[in-house]
């Protein structure tokens, strides 16, 4: 069977997948990070988005063997070894941004790669915009726009220390 | 999704050669669209050939001319103050194509070779009068696309680059259906020293097309009010739960209006 060797949240893994197998699959079943959700068949939902090599990715659309060498962040690698969590994750707490959390942890991966790659700012037309490939079931996503807003100038004063 | 050889060469030689020795053999870009279609199983390929490392990245732009290469992401497209600058809607364009996750792998190459009647890039390409390369020719717009998910590629024929004209002007209007985000109807239009193209995503059930009276009138005047009288007739266009062939005929004026206004 062919391999793959990737890093996942700073740790290197060498697994064997076919041809076929999906990156969630890869994540989800052989690595046991379940924390990176399938909502849907169609990749519309989201719930599936990881960082591959620092950018927001649908790891359902994606072939395990395409992320042969990349970097790749999980849910699972954003809070500190000591468990204090990422300033997202703490923003998403703060405003009530989940009730159920299916979509919780694609929101908070796409809202995290959103927040980088606005340094200069980020109005709430362009969080709204930045969600659109995030679905979520629950919240009418008022909170999480509020949630992202808030953790902004949070990650730029931790960036910038 | 049922199981498949997966190879990524390194040369387009090398990729050209996997795709030709074996009809069931099929190019993978950004996969935005090829594994959602292997998760349903619609297709069964053999083998998937990776385009990823044949080094097929980049804009460039000369004089009047700006090459995308086929691998580029819709978001380098979207973020590139080069395409900006010279062809605005096609930025705007790539802007508005599915989300952020979408845009970071999904390709103008791909695009361009699935040739989704609601895509958006075969407007601007048709619109701009562009040239797709491939291993082995160039091939002009008006002779690309060919249908509904058709087109002028030979089995195992890769695209490497698109050329495109830089016009005097540009827009691309998108009306869109709200769930999947594709165009119900998307207008491309693009006005040169030598007239002006127009060319509609989205509606026709042959794929995207040229809208011969529009052109006519807005290459006399560039402005909204040119095309305001005419009529275009549903005939052929798709009809859908989304959107009836009545009401995308009505909609092409009304995009298209808007597209010509922004930009006059
Ligand atoms: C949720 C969602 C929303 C979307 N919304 C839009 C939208 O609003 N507008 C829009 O235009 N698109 C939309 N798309 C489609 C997206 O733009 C795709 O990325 C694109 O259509 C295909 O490009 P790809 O690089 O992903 O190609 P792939 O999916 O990898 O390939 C598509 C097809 O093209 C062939 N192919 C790929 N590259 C080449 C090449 N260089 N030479 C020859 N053949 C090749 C493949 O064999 C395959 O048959 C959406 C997709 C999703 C998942
Ligand atoms: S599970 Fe990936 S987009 Fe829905
Ligand atoms: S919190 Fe339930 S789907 Fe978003």
């Amino acid at each position: 069977m062919p391999q793959v060797t990737l890093t996942v949240n700073g740790q290197q893994h060498e697994v064997e997948v076919e041809g076929r197998t999906l990156l969630v699959e890869l994540l989800r079943e052989k690595l046991g990070l379940t924390g990176t959700h399938v909502g849907c068949d169609t990749s519309q939902c989201g719930a599936c988005v990881v960082h591959i090599d620092g950018v927001s990715v649908k790891s359902c659309t994606q072939l395990a063997l395409q992320a042969d060498g990349t970097n790749i962040t999980t849910i699972e690698g954003l809070a500190a070894a000591d468990g204090t969590l990422h300033p997202m994750q703490e923003m998403f707490r703060e405003h009530h941004a989940l009730q159920c959390g299916f979509c919780t942890p694609g929101m908070v991966m796409t809202a995290v790669d959103l927040v980088q790659s606005h340094p200069d700012g980020l109005s709430e037309k362009e969080i709204r915009e930045g969600l659109e490939g995030n679905l979520c079931r629950c919240t009418g996503y008022h909170n999480i726009v509020k949630a992202i807003a808030a953790a902004h100038p949070l990650m730029h004063a931790e960036a910038a220390e | 999704m049922y199981d498949f050889a997966y190879e990524k060469p390194g040369s387009l030689a090398d990729a050209v050669k996997l795709l030709s020795a074996d009809p069931d053999a099929k190019a993978l870009a950004g996969g935005q669209t090829f594994i959602p279609v292997l998760k349903q199983r619609l297709n069964r390929p053999s083998t998937v050939v990776d385009l990823a490392k044949l080094g097929l990245t980049g804009i460039t732009v000369s004089g009047d001319k700006v090459t995308i290469a086929a691998m580029t992401t819709h978001a380098t497209i979207a973020a590139s103050p080069e395409i900006k600058a010279k062809i605005p809607g096609l930025q705007h364009q790539a802007s508005l194509i599915g989300d952020e996750a979408v845009r970071h792998r999904g390709t103008i190459g791909g695009s361009l070779a699935n040739n989704d009647p609601a895509a958006c890039y075969p407007s601007a390409v048709l619109a701009l009068n562009g040239t797709i390369k491939t291993d082995r020719r160039s091939i002009p717009a008006d002779e690309f696309f060919q249908g509904m998910f058709t087109t002028a590629l030979e089995p195992g024929e890769i695209i490497t680059s698109v050329e495109l004209p830089v016009p005097q002007k540009s827009a691309y209007e998108k009306f869109r259906n709200p769930a999947s985000r594709y165009a119900i109807v998307g207008v491309f239009v693009a006005k040169f020293a030598s007239g002006v193209r127009l060319a509609i995503t989205g509606a026709g059930q042959g794929g995207v097309f040229r809208h011969a009276e529009f052109e006519k009138a807005l290459s006399a005047n560039f402005a909204p009010e040119a095309i305001a009288g005419i009529a275009t007739p549903a005939e052929g266009l798709n009809g859908d739960i989304h959107a009836s062939p009545e009401y995308r005929a009505h909609l092409i004026g009304v995009v298209s209006k808007r597209a010509v206004a922004k930009a006059a």
